[in-house]
């Protein structure tokens, strides 16, 4: 990657004289800034963890709670993914391509999730699905249970992750406009053809972007599990409840242990996002 | 429509196709409008719906009573003002790294530009392990600042404010960013070779059209912190009337099975998300606009 050397941002000279001393105090306050906003805690996080050893730590992440945790919490996260991959295509595709009555409002509505609160969408779902809630004379008799359970957890990490794929895709829809998917019609394509060959490789990174973050976002998923799921060890429990219920019972080691495991996860995913991007625009530039 | 443009005779094969698509489009278009619709009502006009229902359920005099019960106005006005001072400095700090981050060449760059994206990566439960972890009572850090300054800042209001600006400093750096990097330095030679100062030249000419990615940026960190959840519970101690945030406040009223309590202020902070995420989306149409 050190190949890619950036060019500098303007080649021709400047007329504008800003003060080298203003630079580099502008940048200096930057680094300090971000290096102890955020590279400080992280880095306190991994010798916090590994004070007591790499061995202490694997043995703390192979307890059969903690691994039941994770599963829990990947199981959770691929559901959401796939389905927030499909229907995020479907609403995004209708926003850009279709307006009916109501659509722009519709279309600001779907940032909400973004500003709410997770242990309010935790408990609106409770008050739909709780023990008391409306929709339990209906679910009762059939003896679907969604409150305490994983469909109820499923549904609220859907509710948060909703804006995501949504917001990549809407702008490379209306950037791409109508005129490719019309040319691929007059060579005798059809509306399925279409899609698939024309406007899904042009979305590509617009879906690849949406399908990490949905991903990263559902794995750090704390308050709305919290609330719609209970935290009951061994059957609700995901990676982020086990991390809460370590801390509160002072397992320190294995809290921040799998601290860093869940950390590293999102990090990795986004990073490896990041790095496909550049080296397919180098290749392409 | 489509109908009287299909009886017409050999418009061409490009227009025939057209048309041919534009016959077909109607019911595809039906299916995929109403499974959207459907998805998004389901998934989130539902709930929404519950939470206003159930806030006003006994009326607006009892929800007003609820919200005013000393702990629950307390934790809000906590959660107001720490998401308040948290927006000042990271729009200050935001639109500096973007200004950096556009104008500048330094070593370290494209580090320092990826290092912007880590909060949206790292779970905010795990950014308040981490903050403990460094500012804790038992760590290094911690201890100093208890010792020389007097005040801790874990289990306390500084931590929350602190949790906020790790969460929401991609925000302002990455609304502001693209808008400054569209800029036409033209303008500011011009200036320049009129005579004016860089600092009037700022003010003037660089400045103005950032003020609305920098209010959208701001309004959206504002607004992402009123329910901040993972970061705060670990990091604030949640002690009623001191650090107890909104958020905190309604898991207490779930868990002792308050619903008025819980509903009345889960009702208030979606209201003023609802507020605040409206006037971003317009602020982000204007953007756009202004932009193209």
């Amino acid at each position: 990657m050190s190949a890619v050397k950036n060019k500098p941002a303007s080649p021709t000279v400047r007329l504008v004289r800003e003060s080298a001393w203003i630079r580099r105090i502008l940048v200096g306050i930057v680094f300090l800034y971000v290096g102890g906003l955020i590279l400080l805690p992280l880095g306190a996080l991994l010798v916090g963890a590994f004070k007591e050893g790499l061995g202490a730590i694997l043995e703390a992440l192979t307890q059969p709670d903690v691994m039941a945790a994770f599963g829990k919490t990947l199981y959770i996260s691929l559901i959401v993914v796939v389905t927030q991959a499909i229907f995020g295509t479907i609403v995004a595709w209708v926003f850009v391509r279709d307006s009916f009555p109501g659509s722009k409002l519709l279309n600001a509505l779907v940032d909400m999730p973004f500003a709410m609160s997770p242990v309010v969408v935790g408990y609106m779902l409770l008050l739909l699905f709780g023990r008391n809630g409306l929709l339990a004379p209906v679910l009762a008799p059939l003896g679907i249970q969604v409150a305490f359970a994983l469909p109820g957890m499923i549904m609220a990490t859907m509710f948060v992750t909703l804006p995501f794929m949504i917001r990549e895709l809407i702008p490379l829809l209306q950037n791409f406009g109508v005129t490719q998917e019309q040319a691929a019609a007059t060579l005798g394509a059809n509306g399925w053809q279409t899609f698939w060959k024309v406007t899904l490789p042009a979305l590509r990174w617009g879906f690849i972007y949406g399908v990490t973050l949905t991903f990263a976002r559902a794995l750090g998923e704390f308050g709305a599990v919290l609330v719609i799921g209970g935290g009951i060890q061994g059957r609700t429990e995901t990676a982020t409840l086990f991390i809460y219920r370590a801390l509160d019972e002072r397992q320190y080691v294995g809290a921040y242990s799998a601290a860093i495991l869940l950390g590293l996860f999102s990090l990795i995913l986004v990073m490896a996002t990041d790095i496909l991007r550049k080296m397919e625009k180098t290749r392409y530039t | 429509m489509s109908d009287t443009t299909a009886i017409q005779p050999g418009p061409g094969a490009a227009l025939a196709a057209k048309t041919r698509r534009e016959r077909r489009l109607p019911w595809g278009k039906w299916a995929i409008r109403t499974a959207a619709i459907s998805y998004l009502t389901v998934l989130l006009i539902i709930p929404l719906l519950v939470i206003f229902r159930d806030g006003l359920q006994e009326g607006i005099g009892e929800l007003v009573d609820q919200v005013t019960q000393p702990v629950a106005w307390n934790a809000l006005k906590l959660t107001l003002w720490t998401a308040g001072v948290m927006t000042v400095i990271n729009t200050v700090m935001g639109a500096v790294t973007a200004y950096v981050l556009v104008r500048y060449e330094f070593p370290g760059k494209s580090l320092l530009n990826s290092v912007v994206d880590l909060p949206l990566a790292i779970p905010t439960l795990v950014t308040g392990v981490m903050l403990v972890v460094l500012y804790g009572p038992q760590a290094i850090l911690g201890s100093w600042f208890k010792e020389s300054l007097g005040f801790s800042i874990i289990f306390a209001p500084p931590g929350i404010i602190l949790a906020l600006l790790f969460i929401t400093f991609p925000f302002v750096v990455r609304t502001v960013q693209p808008v400054l990097s569209s800029l036409d330095r033209v303008q500011e030679d011009a200036a320049a070779t009129l005579g004016a100062s860089a600092g009037t030249i700022f003010r003037r000419i660089t400045l103005p059209p950032l003020i609305l990615p920098l209010a959208s940026g701001a309004l959206l960190s504002f607004a992402r912190a009123i329910g901040e959840f993972g970061a705060i519970v670990i990091v604030a101690g949640n002690i009623p009337m001191f650090s107890q945030t909104a958020a905190v406040y309604v898991l207490g009223e779930v868990e002792s099975e308050n619903r008025l309590g819980a509903s009345a202020v889960s009702m208030v902070m979606v209201a003023i998300a609802l507020a605040l995420m409206l006037v971003v989306d317009f602020l982000q149409q204007r953007i756009q606009k202004e932009s193209s």
